[in-house]
């Protein structure tokens, strides 16, 4: 059970993301006490846990949104500084809110664009931008959008879930971010947006994808990392893991079945709290 | 290692191939779970699922005028009327008092009422910004009396600026104003409502302080007095009408080309021409209704009122900063979703309080309207009411009060709706209370129409 050789897909050498030992606390409370995480290129890394197990705090100070109170965080091998979402923009980290982050009244191509609209002597040149929203969400294989000139409003949920997904990629970016992607969608629509979660790792970015939804978890994710009150109690390939053992590593931050604490490729049958409690 | 090649294919509209998709899908589930034997469906085959939803290919440029009218009615029907009310409710007016009063349509109370409804629409314009963020500005009533009373006293003899002088230092004070109260309420984040009702009273308080005891201060510059009062010559009115006419065919010709040619979304030439020949039919119109004598008895009048290419210049403007810049773009955007906007990079106080700044100037711009059609400034000047009847133009012309949709051209039909009340009442020869009452009943006329045939649009999640 180590680092996962057999996949044909895992980019083997260097992460790209490489968080380590990530402190961080608010006020008495520790969210994230020294947290490890590797997130290679091209892969999806599913990021789960119970409530307030820190995901969202991890997220967001890999995001520049939080900044960590210790720990190291790697960025193509390089060791980086993320006071802020534009230093995590500008490395090519992205992130997909819960929340979407859309302006309703704005169209797609404007929403795309929001912020980093390009201009021609100072004007906003809506041709270019048009024809570059179109070629990112052909790329992507969304073809759902009757028109990139519809108001976000008159969109479904699966519809601007895949246009905050083609946002995120639009800037070269090199690891997405996303928070519960699916959270409120039908099925046909989770089916949607997850095969859109499936093609950016195709495409070599590297995906974080936070998810309480186990079964989506293992539509897509190549690896898990698994979160208990701060701790990773569990990091490693997607077929090293079953919603069983997610779940009790999830609640108890142990498995019955193995070692406890499978911290980053740790061999089977060598934790110490193997069994224990149960 | 192999790392499957990223799918960069641009696919045209047409379906494009899925088949290299379920082939990786097909490698990528064997890899992850061959050894773990994760239970988990997997996502192979889901391609027939989303094809139903694919069954829609980018909308495609309707043919024939026929094929145009029809995509037009299907937007009204789903709730994007656009001006579309509002453009029927001045038909449904005129239709009412033309019918009381035949002189209601005639060329000279035609251009009476566009040049009665100037000052409305020209504050309406700046309000329209304010409320696209979602915020109100109460206050612009009175700016507007500052700026009219900073004209009138700087061109006073004595004083005796030149009108270019006395204009662009009205224009900045009030500028000033709003950028004031933009700061107050983006940096320390008081509501607008409250710090635009205090400019409402304390800018009332400053203008009767600088008009002093008198009252009634009369302007005596020629030039000022013309904004509002002067017309252009008829060959005048031709020509400026012509050359605008030219500009915006030009402009629609060469952009609407440019979209086809790089295989952009754009109307079929027939329409180009059509929406060419529709503006200069109205400008022709225009024109042609100005050029007629509206003199009373022997005096004479005829030409183009300077304060109507005033208004179009205004509206231009103001319509070209909204949608074609930065700054525009992301006005709309903070009313759409001050969130989305904070965190894609825009920086909110600067935006809003340059909103309220140019919601001042606006309001200094109809204030000089306002003085100059009086040829005087007095603290008769009612403010309080002026801004209500902004607020109102904004909102029968279609702009919304909850933030995220407007447009400069709202304020202009909502503008002629209230002018059009208001002359036609007047010609009627009823009392200020009906006209009160009546400008009341579209008011909420408008509103509901914002709120019944608008929400239509959205889709419910």
């Amino acid at each position: 059970m180590t680092t996962s050789t057999a996949r044909s897909r895992s980019s083997g050498a260097e992460p790209l993301l490489k968080v380590r030992g990530i402190r961080k606390s608010f006020g008495r409370v520790d969210a994230l006490v020294g947290v490890d995480l590797d997130v290679p290129s091209a892969q999806v890394t599913a990021l789960v846990g119970d409530n307030g197990a820190g995901k969202s705090v991890l997220v967001k100070t890999i995001a520049g949104i939080h900044e960590a109170d210790a720990g190291e965080i790697y960025f193509e091998g390089q060791l980086v500084h993320i006071h802020n979402p534009r230093d995590a923009a500008h490395l090519g980290i992205e992130v997909v809110y819960q929340d979407l982050a859309l302006c309703d009244n704005l169209d797609v191509v404007q929403n795309m664009f929001l912020g980093r609209e390009r201009l021609v002597r100072g004007l906003l040149d809506e041709d270019s931008m048009e024809r570059a929203a179109k070629e990112t969400l052909s790329s992507l294989n969304v073809r759902t959008v009757r028109s990139v000139r519809l108001a976000v409003e008159n969109l479904s949920g699966g519809q601007r879930q895949s246009v905050a997904v083609a946002k995120a990629v639009m800037w070269n970016s090199k690891l997405v971010i996303l928070d519960e992607p699916t959270a409120a969608l039908g099925v046909a629509q989770t089916r949607q947006v997850l095969e859109l979660v499936r093609r950016l790792a195709d495409r070599g970015l590297a995906v974080i994808m936070i998810s309480h939804n186990l079964n989506d978890v293992f539509q897509v994710a190549d690896r898990l990392a698994v979160l208990r009150l701060g701790e990773m109690v569990g990091e490693g390939p997607a077929a090293e893991f079953d919603s069983q053992r997610a779940v009790e590593l999830m609640t108890t931050g142990r498995f019955s079945g193995d070692a406890g604490r499978n911290s980053r490729g740790a061999d089977a049958g060598n934790g110490p709290g193997a069994g224990e409690g149960r | 290692m192999p790392v499957t090649a990223p799918a960069q294919e641009k696919d045209g509209d047409a379906v494009s191939a899925p088949d290299e998709r379920s082939g990786s899908d097909a490698e990528r589930d064997q890899a992850a779970r061959g050894s773990g034997g994760a239970p988990a469906p997997t996502p192979a085959g889901a391609q027939d699922v989303d094809d139903i939803d694919d069954s829609f290919p980018e909308e495609s440029e309707p043919r024939t005028f026929g094929d145009y009218l029809s995509r037009w009615w299907t937007q009204i029907r789903a709730g994007q009327s656009g001006v579309l009310p509002v453009v029927l409710g001045v038909i449904l007016i005129g239709i009412i008092f033309q019918t009381q009063n035949p002189k209601f349509l005639s060329p000279g109370n035609l251009i009476n009422l566009l040049v009665q409804g100037a000052v409305y629409m020209l504050i309406g314009m700046g309000e329209v910004f304010v409320l696209l963020l979602g915020e109100i500005d109460l206050s612009l009533g009175f700016v507007a009396g500052i700026g009219a009373v900073v004209v009138t006293e700087l061109v006073q003899p004595g004083r005796d600026w030149p009108w270019y002088g006395a204009i662009f230092a009205a224009l900045v004070v009030t500028a000033g104003i709003g950028a004031l109260q933009g700061t107050l309420v983006t940096r320390l984040r008081l509501p607008s409502f409250v710090v635009t009702l205090a400019g409402l009273l304390g800018w009332q308080g400053v203008m009767i302080l600088l008009l002093g005891e008198g009252g009634t201060i009369p302007i005596r510059n020629n030039v000022v007095n013309a904004i509002s009062n002067g017309t252009l010559t008829r060959l005048g009115s031709w020509l400026l009408m012509a050359a605008v006419v030219v500009a915006f065919a030009i402009v629609q010709i060469v952009q609407d080309g440019r979209r086809r040619a790089s295989g952009l979304a754009a109307p079929r030439p027939f329409m180009t021409y059509l929406r060419v020949l529709l503006v200069a039919l109205a400008g022709v119109g225009l024109v042609a209704l100005a050029n007629v004598d509206r003199g009373v008895g022997r005096f004479v009048l005829r030409g183009m009122p300077i304060v109507i290419p005033l208004v179009f210049g205004v509206l231009v403007l103001w319509s070209f900063i909204l949608g074609r810049t930065r700054f525009g773009r992301y006005i709309v955007a903070i009313g759409g979703s001050a969130e989305a906007a904070r965190r894609a990079g825009i920086n909110l106080a600067w935006i809003r309080t340059a909103a309220f700044t140019l919601g001042a100037l606006s309001a200094g711009i109809g204030g000089l309207v306002y003085a100059s059609r009086l040829r005087s400034i007095s603290t008769s000047f009612d403010g309080g009411t002026i801004v209500l009847y902004v607020v109102a133009t904004a909102v029968i012309g279609g702009t919304s009060l909850f933030g995220g949709r407007g447009h400069p051209l709202h304020a202009v039909l909502g503008g002629i709706v209230i002018a059009a009340i208001v002359n036609g009442m007047s010609l009627l020869g009823l009392s200020a209370a009906i006209q009160l009452i009546a400008t009341a009943l579209v008011l909420l006329a408008s509103i509901m129409v914002d709120v019944v045939v608008r929400r239509r649009g959205t889709t419910t999640h």
